[in-house]
């Protein structure tokens, strides 16, 4: 294997670059997640903006060396305004010849490809599926900058004297890797120092060497002359105050529980694990402190079942899942409805139907959200735009929900839920009080549990244990005083009723906004996780002086009120969306005035921000 | 404030058929309800009565209390999450042998796992009887039911077995008729911490009528039933001249004063016996080998899911670093740009 240890020679060169893409690649059990993490976490301690973006497969461990193992965590890192984590990558980091196999399409012309040459093997290349032994010349991208390193044997030399076992050793590849691509990107390291010292604190004998490997992938970089370039990416301008790096799974957790520190209900969440959604059962499961219980159940029937018997005791309750847990939600979300009780139903979208691609991000729980149940049940569903969004998101779904007493979908995705971004620290300060109608003593006797309010048509919340509000409720149909009822008139008006209630929630929702010119050639529509692709897209077509502008949509159902005003605005419209154009039927039936151009896609993968400008190009 | 059951009765009127089992279950637990406010000083406003979907889930309409009629199979996760949101409250299921056993076997045997502090009530007719009668997965082997015209082929659930297996910490069996009897139970129902499950065996004069006939029929009754009783001997019988012993690992049916034996010889009952061993032996009792057991067959003392929860957010929360919102943002990793 000589050919893949020759190094090229070249003049180097510090690139000052505004954004760089970054892809870490490898086998699932080789730590590529974490790398990307602590990479995008030290980018965006320095300063610069970050999107990231982890692909990684359904699998824990796939066999080894596979194409089917390979996990991926890209982050763009930049001065500027990130709003993607980038489609195509300046710099592919590959441990094995699987992973190049399988990222490859994923550089661009100008990409440094750094390579662990030590599983550039025979056996390597022939698991990998290659036809010859020159992976390079057999995906044709010589032109690349190739940059062959023998990371794992690097990795046992740096870590001989460690007296760590041959396993654990290896294991710490990933920090070499890191080390290099830290030297690449001129990263500071005392933060990756910092978080080694937390993760091994019950470990203390690993803190040193892995800390040793991540300086000397560092040194390795610096001494080979191998790595053509290495960039400098000035700090992003970001408005003044305190960030941190959030994902969407963390920020809906934290949304919610912020909605119920602002409403003094405590948050009861029941639940059941699933791939995307699962993390933020964890992050509230962490949050006893905030006075939050959750209740692991046996499946996600309980999962709502036992939130909707919490709702009913007073608390706010919420649910979390993911597309087919949803589906399994479906009855239960019919009694949330016609009980009238605050939920917050939270869908971390993946590739459907059925199992489909579960580690993959998907917009395709749409038509489920809005239509998924039997019987006359509209319920609100609002859309999430970006990891840090999310927040807003889940806040207002707990207000919305509270407030006006029924339940809410709230819609995320794969894409957002593991993607991250820095983020400006809000203060509870800055947002509005939640006022569920609570009440605490009869105001007539019996107490009518569906009489509504006039402004809302939102019911009173009667905790059990309080004095005089005793009443039954349930899935048969009611009359406004409590009383069982099949009478036809009193079903139709209840019905109405329930939907006039949903309806009026457009009351006290935010206008659409039109992000570039009010008036153009095409607007460009959207909704949840493909907010950062759909405005990059639009910022380029409007650059080239083009007459497009984006609306981006987080209330989904009801609408805001002026969205046929904004569409008349405009020559043409495009609904683009991660499915086969359920957003866009959707408007179709509620604003049948306009004609609506669709740009979709059904790949398990967010969009490019190329496949955007084309569309719209073509119908411009 | 002292009750009466009429305190507990709703202005709702009771639309079960004409000589339907269930009536007597609702008189046993009105009843019971001013017992036990007494018992455990509670006032009628921290009741909850939560069903899922049956005859017998009707209940809480019926009851003056706060209720929830929730959807088939999962009143279980319905009361889990009352009692967990409010442990304050006193969490009372009613359920059907469809609705907990099939269904909602899930949600039922989960919640008897976790010794959540609700009780349960299970209406025991053997019978779909809202879906006009097809058979249960209690209905005896061999039953001819609407879905079953040539007998069923498949084996019933003991919910007694099921509830050990689950390692639950509580249950009792009554028969609709024996309103005293389901009202004494009740009250040891509320008085147990956990998950308490109620069997009862119910008449559906309908679509199963006299299914439990040969044992609850007033003629042979107390003959082939025994009422145990935590401390006392195992005696039965309309002349009291019945009794169990231990024969072996199995037990037998035996006759006082015959071979000599005597009350002393007999089984005492023990309701608290943590080993489930015996209970599952009394709880596997059927007519006509043995009578079939009545009365509290097992009670033992745990601690209960909500317990947990309770002690568990005492304890973080009083070595909490992290208090409120803002706190929470600002905890972790930030940098601050300036």
């Amino acid at each position: 294997m000589d050919k893949f240890d020759k190094t090229f020679h070249m003049q180097h060169k510090v690139i000052d670059t505004k954004e760089v893409v970054v892809r870490f690649t490898g086998d699932s059990g080789d730590g590529m997640q974490l790398t990307g993490t602590l990479f995008a976490d030290a980018s965006a301690l320095f300063g610069n903006d970050i999107s990231t973006f982890p692909d990684f497969p359904a699998e824990i461990r796939a066999p080894q060396g596979t194409v089917s193992g390979v996990s991926g965590f890209q982050v763009n890192i930049g001065s500027g305004e990130i709003c993607t984590p980038g489609d195509f990558c300046d710099v592919l980091v590959a441990m094995n010849p699987a992973a190049l196999r399988a990222n490859a399409q994923w550089t661009k012309p100008t990409a440094s490809i750094i390579l662990d040459s030590d599983t550039f093997d025979e056996k390597g290349i022939i698991k990998a599926g290659f036809k010859t032994m020159d992976p390079v010349a057999e995906l044709n991208i010589q032109d690349r900058t190739i940059i062959f390193a023998a990371i794992s044997s690097l990795t046992k030399e740096s870590l001989k004297d460690s007296g760590l076992d041959a396993k654990t050793i290896l294991r710490s590849k990933n920090m070499f890797t890191l080390g290099m691509c830290y030297y690449m990107f001129n990263r500071p390291m005392e933060f990756t120092f910092k978080y080694l010292e937390t993760k091994f604190r019950k470990k203390p004998e690993l803190i040193e060497p892995n800390k040793k490997v991540l300086k000397d992938g560092y040194n390795y970089a610096s001494n080979i002359q191998a790595i053509p370039n290495t960039y400098t990416i000035q700090p992003a301008k970001l408005e003044k105050g305190i960030y941190r790096n959030i994902n969407g799974n963390q920020a809906t957790a934290w949304g919610l529980l912020a909605a119920s520190e602002k409403s003094g209900r405590p948050l009861f969440c029941g639940s059941y694990p699933i791939t995307p959604a699962t993390s933020i059962l964890e992050e509230l499961a962490l949050r006893k402190d905030l006075n939050a219980k959750t209740l692991q159940c046996e499946d996600e029937i309980a999962g709502i079942c036992t939130s909707i018997g919490a709702a009913y005791a007073g608390n706010f309750a919420v649910t979390t899942t993911s597309g087919p847990g949803l589906s399994l939600k479906c009855e239960a979300l019919g009694l949330a409805m016609i009980t009238e009780l605050p939920l917050v139903i939270v869908d971390v979208q993946r590739g459907g139907p059925s199992t489909g691609i579960p580690t993959k991000t998907e917009q395709t729980d749409l038509n489920q959200a809005l239509y998924g149940r039997n019987g006359e049940c509209p319920i609100a569903v609002i859309a999430s735009h970006s990891p840090s969004h999310c927040f807003d998101a889940a806040f207002y779904a707990g207000k919305f929900a509270m407030e006006h007493m029924m339940p809410v979908i709230l819609l995320t995705e794969g894409f957002l839920g593991n993607g991250s971004e820095p983020w400006k620290i809000p203060s509870m300060k800055d947002y509005p009080a939640i006022e569920p109608p609570i009440i605490t003593e009869p105001q007539e006797t019996p107490f009518w549990p569906y009489k509504r309010d006039e402004l809302r048509m939102a019911r009173r919340w009667a905790f059990p244990g309080t004095l005089g509000l005793e009443h039954r409720i349930g899935g048969l149909e009611k009359n406004n005083n409590g009383s069982v009822s099949s009478d036809p008139l009193v079903h139709e008006r209840m019905c109405a009723e329930r939907a006039e209630k949903v309806a009026r929630m457009a009351n006290f929702i935010p206008d659409q906004t039109v992000i570039g010119e009010e008036k153009g050639d095409v607007l460009v529509v959207g909704w949840g996780g493909t907010f950062g692709h759909l405005y990059t897209a639009v910022k380029e077509l409007h650059a080239e002086g083009k007459k497009v502008s984006l609306a981006h949509f987080d209330y989904i159902f009801p609408l805001p009120k002026n969205t046929a005003d904004i569409f008349a605005n405009f020559k043409k419209i495009i609904v683009c969306e991660l499915n086969s154009g359920q957003f866009a039927d959707y408007l179709k039936a509620r604003h049948q005035q306009f004609t609506y151009h669709q740009c979709n896609k059904v790949q398990g993968q967010p969009f490019i921000v190329k496949e955007i400008v084309d569309a719209v190009n073509a119908i411009l | 404030m002292k009750y009466t059951p009429q305190d507990f009765k709703s202005s709702q009127e009771v639309k079960w058929c004409p000589g339907c089992g269930d009536y007597a279950i609702l008189a046993s637990v009105q009843r019971a309800m001013p017992d036990i406010c007494e018992a455990l000083n509670y006032t009628k406003e921290r009741f909850v009565f939560v069903s899922g979907i049956g005859c017998s889930s009707r209940f809480p309409y019926y009851m003056n209390t706060y209720g929830f009629h929730g959807i088939h199979g999962r009143a279980s996760a319905i009361a889990t999450g009352v009692k967990v949101a409010n442990p304050t409250l006193t969490v009372w299921q009613i359920t059907g042998d469809g609705d907990a056993l099939a269904i909602g076997g899930n949600h039922f045997i989960h919640a008897i796992r976790r010794n959540i502090d609700i009780n349960i009530i299970l209406f025991n007719n053997q019978i779909y009887g809202l879906t006009k009668g097809q058979y249960s997965p209690t209905s005896r082997l061999g039953i001819v039911t609407k879905t079953s015209p040539y007998g069923t082929v498949e084996h019933p659930f003991n919910p007694g077995a099921l509830i050990l297996g689950a390692r639950g910490t509580f249950f009792a069996r009554s028969i609709d008729v024996e309103i005293k009897l389901t009202q004494d139970i009740m009250v040891a129902c509320a008085k147990h911490d956990g998950t308490a499950v109620t069997e009862v065996l119910v008449n559906c004069v309908i679509f199963n009528d006299k299914t439990h006939a040969e044992i609850t029929d007033k003629d042979y009754r107390a003959d082939r039933t025994i009422v145990l009783k935590h401390g006392e001997p195992m005696i039965f019988g309309k002349d009291r001249d019945k009794g169990l012993m231990l024969d072996g690992m199995k037990l037998k049916v035996v006759k006082l004063g015959e071979n000599g034996i005597t009350e002393k010889d007999l089984m005492v009952h023990d309701a608290e016996e943590e080993n489930p061993g015996m209970h599952s032996m009394l709880i596997d009792m059927k007519y006509p080998e043995f009578p079939v057991a009545l009365g509290v067959i097992r009670a033992v003392k745990d601690k209960t899911y909500d317990d947990n929860v309770r002690d568990q957010v005492i304890d973080v929360r009083e070595h909490a670093q992290i208090h409120n919102m803002d706190e929470l943002l600002r905890s972790g990793a930030t940098w601050e740009v300036k």
